[in-house]
C-alpha cells in the first residue's frame, strides 16, 4: 500500500516538474522570437522545411479529403434532396475543423518529429550543452527560429488546404456526381461567413504553437523525461510521444475552440 | 604563487539520493594545466558541468574569477561563459554546419566582427591545426581526430582564458593521440590559457599536468605534482595506478 502510494506521489511530483519544464521553455521559446539579433535567415529555412516541403503532402490530403467529403456529402444531401447545398457542407467542414485539424496532424507527422529528433539528437550530442558553453542563447539560436517559422507556416498551409479541399470537393461533386458548378460555388458563397474563416485560423495558430512547443520541448528535455532511455531509443521514445502527445492535444484543443467560439 | 581562477567551496551535488560530490574543495591556478582523473562515473565529468554552470550545486560555491557562479543568472553567467573555451568528449560539432560555419559560430554570434575578418581569422586557425582544405566539409565526413581539432579550433576562437577538456583523446588511436597533446601544448604555449583536462588517459595525461586532482567516490584529492600521485599511500589510488601505469615506486615503503 505504501510502495503504491509513494508511487502515485513521485508520478505527481514528476509531472509537475515536467509541465514547469515545458511552461518555462515555452516562455522562453516565445521570448526568444524578439531577442536580438534576429536570426532571419534561421527562420526562413525553417518555413522551408515546415511549410513549403510539406507542399506536396498538404495538396494531396486536401484534395483527396476534399473529394472524398463531395462524394459522402452528395450521398447524404440527395436523401433529403438538398445536393445543391453540397458547396456549403465541403467548405465548412473544410475552413472549421477538417482543414486546421487534418494540416495540423499533417505537419506534426512530418515536420514535427523531425524538429524533435534534431533537437533530442543535438541533446545527446553535447550540442545544446557546446551553444551554452559558448555563451549562444540555444533559444534563440535554435529553438525560436522554429517557433515563428511554424507559426508563420501552418496557418498558410492551412488556407492552402481550405482552397484545395474545396476544388476536390468541386471535382467529386460537380465533375464526376454531376451537381451544378453554379449552385456549388454560391451555396459556398452565401453560407461562409467572416466567423467560420477566423475560427479556422486561429485554430491554426493554436495548433501550430502546440506541435512546435511539445515537439522541440520533448527533444529539448530528452535526458530527463522518465521512461525514455538513451541514446538513440532515447530519442526515437520521445519523438513518437511527441507525435501523440500533438495529435492529442490538437484534438483537444479543436473542441475546446470550438466550443468557445461557436 | 599562481592566482585561483576557479575554487569550489564545500560543494556537494547530488543526483537523486546518489551524491556525486560531497563538500568538495578544490582550487584550480591561473596559467597552470589542471588534470582531473579518476576512475569513470565518479563525477569528472559533473565537475566540468559545475565550472560550466550547466550544472547547478545543491550547496557551496562556485568561484570564478572571485565571482560565485553557483546562483548567477543565465545573462551574467554567459559573461562569465565568455572566458572559456571547451573541448567536448566527442566534439559536439553542430552535425548541419561545415567545419568553416562551426569554427566561425562563436565570432558570428559573439562578436561584430565583419564577414571578411571573420573568415580570415577561421583560415588562419584551420591553417595552424592543419585543417586546410576541409572547410566545406561537414563533421560526419570527419575522422575522429579531425573532428577534435575542429572542436579545438572553435574553442580556442575566442580567445579564452580557461580551457576545458573533456576525455580529449577517448576513442583516438595513439597517434591521434599524440597529435592533440602536441596541438594543446602548441596552443596553450600561444594563446597562454589555464587548462582543466578532464582524463583517465594515465600515465600519458600526467606529462602534461602541474596539479592532479584525484576524484573517488565524491571525494577529491589534490596533488601538486603527477610524481606525488604515484607515491600515494591511498590504496584506491594505488589499485588504480597500479593498473594503469603499472607496479608503483612507494619511496621507503619500497626500500
Amino acid at each position: 500500500m505504501i510502495r503504491y502510494l509513494e508511487k502515485i506521489g513521485s508520478n505527481t511530483i514528476w509531472l509537475l516538474e515536467d509541465l514547469g519544464r515545458m511552461g518555462s521553455f515555452l516562455v522562453l521559446g516565445l521570448g526568444g522570437v524578439v531577442k536580438r539579433p534576429f536570426r532571419l535567415s534561421a527562420m526562413i529555412r525553417q518555413v522551408r522545411l515546415i511549410g513549403a516541403n510539406s507542399f506536396w503532402v498538404i495538396f494531396f490530403v486536401a484534395g483527396f479529403t476534399g473529394m472524398v467529403l463531395g462524394l459522402q456529402g452528395y450521398y447524404t444531401l440527395r436523401k433529403f434532396g438538398s445536393e445543391g447545398a453540397l458547396g456549403s457542407a465541403v467548405s465548412l467542414s473544410l475552413l472549421r475543423e477538417l482543414g486546421p485539424v487534418l494540416t495540423a496532424l499533417m505537419v506534426t507527422g512530418r515536420a514535427g518529429s523531425a524538429m524533435c529528433a534534431e533537437i533530442g539528437i543535438m541533446r545527446n550530442t553535447e550540442q545544446l550543452d557546446a551553444l551554452e558553453c559558448m555563451a549562444i542563447d540555444p533559444f534563440r539560436y535554435l529553438i525560436s527560429p522554429k517557433f515563428l517559422a511554424t507559426l508563420i507556416s501552418v496557418p498558410i498551409l492551412t488556407i492552402f488546404f481550405n482552397v484545395v479541399g474545396m476544388f476536390g470537393g468541386y471535382l467529386a461533386g460537380c465533375g464526376l456526381l454531376g451537381v451544378n458548378p453554379g449552385a456549388y460555388w454560391s451555396g459556398m458563397e452565401q453560407s461562409v461567413v467572416n466567423q467560420d474563416i477566423n475560427m479556422g485560423i486561429i485554430k491554426s495558430f493554436v495548433f501550430a504553437l502546440l506541435i512546435v512547443w511539445v515537439c522541440t520541448g520533448r527533444g529539448y528535455f530528452v535526458h530527463v523525461i522518465r521512461g525514455a532511455g538513451f541514446g538513440a531509443e532515447g530519442v526515437s521514445k520521445v519523438t513518437t510521444q511527441a507525435v501523440v502527445l500533438s495529435s492529442v492535444a490538437i484534438l483537444v484543443w479543436d473542441y475546446l475552440i470550438t466550443a468557445i467560439l461557436l | 604563487m599562481s592566482q585561483a581562477v576557479i575554487r569550489f567551496k564545500d560543494v556537494i551535488k547530488s543526483f537523486g539520493s546518489q551524491t556525486i560530490l560531497d563538500r568538495v574543495n578544490l582550487t584550480i591556478n591561473a596559467g597552470k594545466t589542471t588534470v582531473i582523473a579518476g576512475p569513470s562515473g565518479q563525477g569528472k565529468s559533473v565537475t566540468m558541468k559545475l565550472i560550466l554552470g550547466l550544472l547547478r550545486p545543491d550547496s557551496g560555491q562556485i568561484l570564478v574569477g572571485g565571482q560565485d557562479i553557483s546562483k548567477m543568472r543565465t545573462k551574467t553567467l554567459n559573461e562569465i561563459r565568455a572566458r572559456f573555451g571547451v573541448l567536448f568528449q566527442g566534439s559536439a560539432l553542430l552535425d548541419s554546419l561545415t567545419v568553416f560555419a562551426n569554427v566561425a559560430l562563436p565570432l558570428e554570434e559573439r562578436t561584430r566582427l565583419k564577414e571578411r575578418e571573420i573568415r580570415t581569422q577561421v583560415l588562419a586557425i584551420l591553417e595552424h591545426l592543419g585543417l586546410t582544405g576541409h572547410e566545406d566539409k561537414y563533421p560526419a565526413q570527419l575522422s575522429g581526430g579531425m573532428r577534435k581539432r575542429v572542436g579545438l579550433a572553435r574553442a580556442l576562437m575566442l580567445q579564452p582564458e580557461i580551457m576545458l577538456f573533456d576525455e580529449p583523446t577517448t576513442g583516438l588511436d595513439p597517434e591521434n593521440s599524440l597529435e592533440i597533446y602536441k596541438l594543446f601544448l602548441e596552443t596553450q604555449k600561444k594563446f597562454g590559457y589555464t587548462s582543466i583536462i578532464v582524463s583517465h588517459d594515465i600515465p600519458k595525461i600526467f606529462n602534461l599536468a602541474d596539479q592532479v586532482i584525484w576524484v573517488n567516490k565524491g571525494k577529491f584529492n589534490t596533488f601538486a605534482s603527477p610524481d606525488d600521485i604515484q607515491q600515494s599511500e591511498l590504496p584506491e589510488i594505488q589499485a588504480f595506478v597500479q593498473y594503469t601505469m603499472g607496479k608503483i615506486y612507494l619511496g621507503s615503503v619500497n626500500e
